[in-house]
């Protein structure tokens, strides 16, 4: 079992689909003002990254070869359809905080990678524990970005004032950069950094190495 | 597995997978319905106790709700009816049914919403001596991608916002979805909209000067949303315009809707 293991907690540090595959981005800016949206977020693409896996694998010695993806995205679509309605009916507002985003787990490139690259090459089990393993290594990311993004960006977790705000008799000025998008980059960044600090066999090997400037005299 | 790659076989895969998702799609859509219309009604009055200003979160929404009288006004004349009633009216569906309304074009429709219907739905809440004391009046019209939905609140006197909300739009979120800002709703309560029977509310480029002179009539834009906020602004005036409420709002102060 303890390739099972491997597969449920690999997604994590070892392999993270965000901090080493840079997969999901899109997703990981949108969401994180908030920790009780992110939760969300993570709940439901975990959902569908796992089941979407395990009902690739089962079919996976049936399918055509010629329309494997487009197999794969009907699978992947109903999913997110399922889940985007369950949301609307029990959780109302978040399901509205999220809005496209929902949607857009159909698009989000790890369900589809490890569609493709997992589950169409191994049996149900280890499919479906790859999924959830991959789901939980983008949580884990969402979960750190969207912490710090509540946190200095608004003073307050899962809407909880932490750090009483200067507006409203407090002491804390928040960062606004923070409910931006371009913060949860920063974030990211500095998760990847303090991530292959950490674990150097994630450093990759630079594609090129700059070359020297030429003088002056050369370039004449 | 060649045989997998025969046509026959492609197809009938391709067959099963749709009909297998299209039940379990059509499954959820179908059980969940009654739910999602609870939550969306629920929603819907949360909207409008919050235009009005009364929204206590802690207190259960029905309850609050009932404070508030669902009345249909005839848009034509600005007085009440009882043509349709106001429980089962789908203001939404009547707006585009031919029989219903009224196309508009041109300069008639600065709020592009294409088609207005005859008859529309008002929220009055009376104070507790049972005088009117708010009123709540649908709006929408379109932004910078789609059409927003949503409520305006006025005082007793007509002319003083209470509140506005939008429950339903598809503006890009972080920009023109800002019309859901806490911070930017903040900024209506308290604007007149009538100046001499002109209806002068509007949102503006930028900030407002607040020592100008039209400041009281006067919205900040959302930053980088300049078509959302000027989509949000012809709704506004054209809603409380004289094609909109303003002849309602007109017989009522007068007494005589």
């Amino acid at each position: 079992m303890s390739t099972m293991k491997e597969t449920l907690l690999n997604p994590l540090f070892n392999n993270n689909p965000i901090a080493l595959q840079i997969l999901g981005i899109c997703s990981a800016l949108a969401v994180t003002t908030s920790m009780q949206v992110t939760v969300v977020m993570c709940i439901a693409l975990t959902t569908v990254v796992a089941f979407s896996n395990l009902f690739v694998s089962v079919v996976r010695n049936h399918v055509p070869g010629s329309i494997r993806i487009i197999v794969q995205m009907i699978i992947i679509a109903s999913l997110v359809i399922v889940v985007d309605q369950v949301l609307k009916a029990v959780a109302y507002d978040i399901s509205k905080k999220l809005s496209v985003f929902v949607g857009l787990i159909i698009t989000n490139c790890i369900v589809m990678g490890r569609a493709e690259a997992f589950a169409m090459k191994n049996p149900p089990l280890p499919s479906f524990i790859d999924g959830i393993g991959n789901g939980l290594g983008y949580s884990i990311v969402l979960l750190a970005v969207g912490f710090f993004r509540e946190l200095l960006g608004a003073g307050k977790l899962f809407g909880v004032s932490i750090m009483p705000l200067v507006t409203e008799g407090g002491w804390y000025t928040p960062n606004g950069l923070m409910l931006l998008a371009p913060s949860a980059f920063f974030l990211i960044g500095l998760l990847i950094w303090a991530l292959r600090s950490w674990k150097t066999d994630q450093v990759e090997e630079p594609d090129f190495t700059i070359a020297k400037h030429t003088t002056a005299q050369e370039g004449v | 597995m060649a045989s997998n790659d025969g046509i026959g076989k492609t197809l009938t895969v391709a067959l099963a997978l749709c009909i297998v998702c299209s039940v379990v799609v059509s499954t959820a859509a179908v059980v969940l319905k009654p739910e999602q219309e609870r939550n969306k009604s629920l929603d819907m009055k949360r909207n409008i106790l919050s235009a009005a200003g009364l929204l206590d979160e802690s207190q259960g929404v029905e309850e609050q709700f009932a404070r508030v009288s669902t009345k249909v006004v005839d848009l034509r004349t600005g007085e009440f009816t009882d043509a349709v009633d106001p429980a089962r009216y789908d203001q939404r569906k009547a707006s585009k049914d031919p029989a219903q309304s009224v196309r508009l074009a041109g300069e008639d429709d600065p709020a592009k919403i294409i088609r207005k219907e005859h008859f529309s739905l008002v929220y009055l809440v009376n104070n507790e001596q049972g005088q009117l004391d708010k009123i709540i009046l649908p709006i929408h019209g379109y932004g910078l991608w789609s059409t927003l939905y949503g409520f305006i609140g006025l005082e007793a006197d007509a002319n003083t916002v209470t509140g506005i909300g939008f429950y339903e739009h598809g503006e890009t979120a972080g920009l023109g979805g800002e019309v859901d800002n806490p911070r930017w709703k903040n900024i209506w309560p308290g604007k007149k909209v009538y100046d001499d029977g002109q209806v002068e509310i509007e949102v503006i480029k930028g900030s407002v000067d607040p020592a100008g002179a039209s400041a009281e009539h006067q919205i900040d834009g959302l930053a980088g949303a300049t078509l959302t906020s000027r989509g949000v602004s012809n709704l506004v005036r054209y809603w409380l315009g004289e094609s909109g409420f303003e002849p309602f709002l007109n017989n009522l102060k007068r007494g005589e809707a």
